[in-house]
């Protein structure tokens, strides 16, 4: 059940990045002054994707609320990066960007790191 | 615009919302697991025991302190870049352990210690190499 858990948090968080970080380009640059916040929040009603990101987030953070019931926190915290894995292989396969050897070895790194705390 | 260029005032700022994020963001998780962890129903696919979980005061301090960390993090990446956060803000996976190990009484193997240390460097590695993968390699 854990894995299941973990593997829920992970894809909503990288699915919610990956929504935000898409529609967020298409709706230009933002401003963080209360206009901009205004602005903001009415970019986030008119489009579909942001609100599926805001979505994929609470899925995300339920997950983890019931994770942290069950499993340990030196557990669920540390298994949440498998994201920074996840996010590398969907740069690269979707996003088409160039990654480095050394963005590769850290992932690569996350995941060894990964195993072993679940392990 | 990096911390290390600005002025030594600023990177006192930075540093001290450095580690404002790290507190809240470890006060917030240990706080929502103590509270999980007493919470009697266990949780499942229904929404609502979670809906009824956030009115349990550990669980609703958590969900504070988290997104108070959130607004930290935002305010951090507006005065330094993604590729100085990341790995700065990546200790936290090694604090979470530290946090369970000494307040929830968990067990925390030498493995998983191990594990815990290498998801902290991968996730420094992949953090400070953010802003280089758009450059062009000269052969």
């Amino acid at each position: 059940m854990k894995w299941i858990l973990v593997t829920v948090m992970v894809l909503a968080t990288v699915l919610s990045d990956l929504l935000q970080s898409f529609e967020m380009k298409r709706a230009g640059e933002q401003s963080v002054g209360a206009r901009g916040l205004m602005r903001l929040l009415g970019e986030i009603a008119r489009r579909r994707f942001l609100i599926l990101a805001i979505g994929c987030m609470a899925v995300s953070f339920f997950s983890f609320m019931a994770l942290v019931q069950t499993e340990p926190l030196s557990f669920a915290v540390p298994a949440s990066a498998a994201s920074f894995v996840l996010e590398t292989v969907l740069a690269k396969l979707v996003l088409r960007e160039r990654i480095s050897a050394r963005r590769a070895a850290g992932a690569l790194i996350v995941l060894c790191g990964v195993v072993l705390v679940g392990g | 615009m990096t911390a290390s260029k600005t002025k030594p005032v600023t990177i006192l700022r930075v540093w001290a919302i450095v580690f404002l994020f790290i507190a809240l963001k470890a006060v917030g998780n240990l706080s929502l697991a103590w509270g999980m962890k007493h919470f009697p129903q266990v949780m499942s696919a229904n929404p609502i025991p979670y809906i009824e979980a956030m009115f349990n005061p550990f669980v609703a301090l958590g969900v504070l302190a988290l997104i108070l960390a959130l607004l930290t993090r935002m305010a951090l990446l507006s005065l330094a870049d993604l590729s100085y956060v990341l790995p700065v803000t990546a200790i936290g996976y090694v604090i979470a352990a530290f946090m369970g190990k000494t307040f929830l009484s968990e067990t925390v193997s030498g493995q998983r210690w191990l594990g815990t240390v290498l998801i902290f460097v991968g996730a420094a590695l992949v953090g400070s190499t953010s802003h280089s993968t758009t450059s062009v390699q000269i052969e």
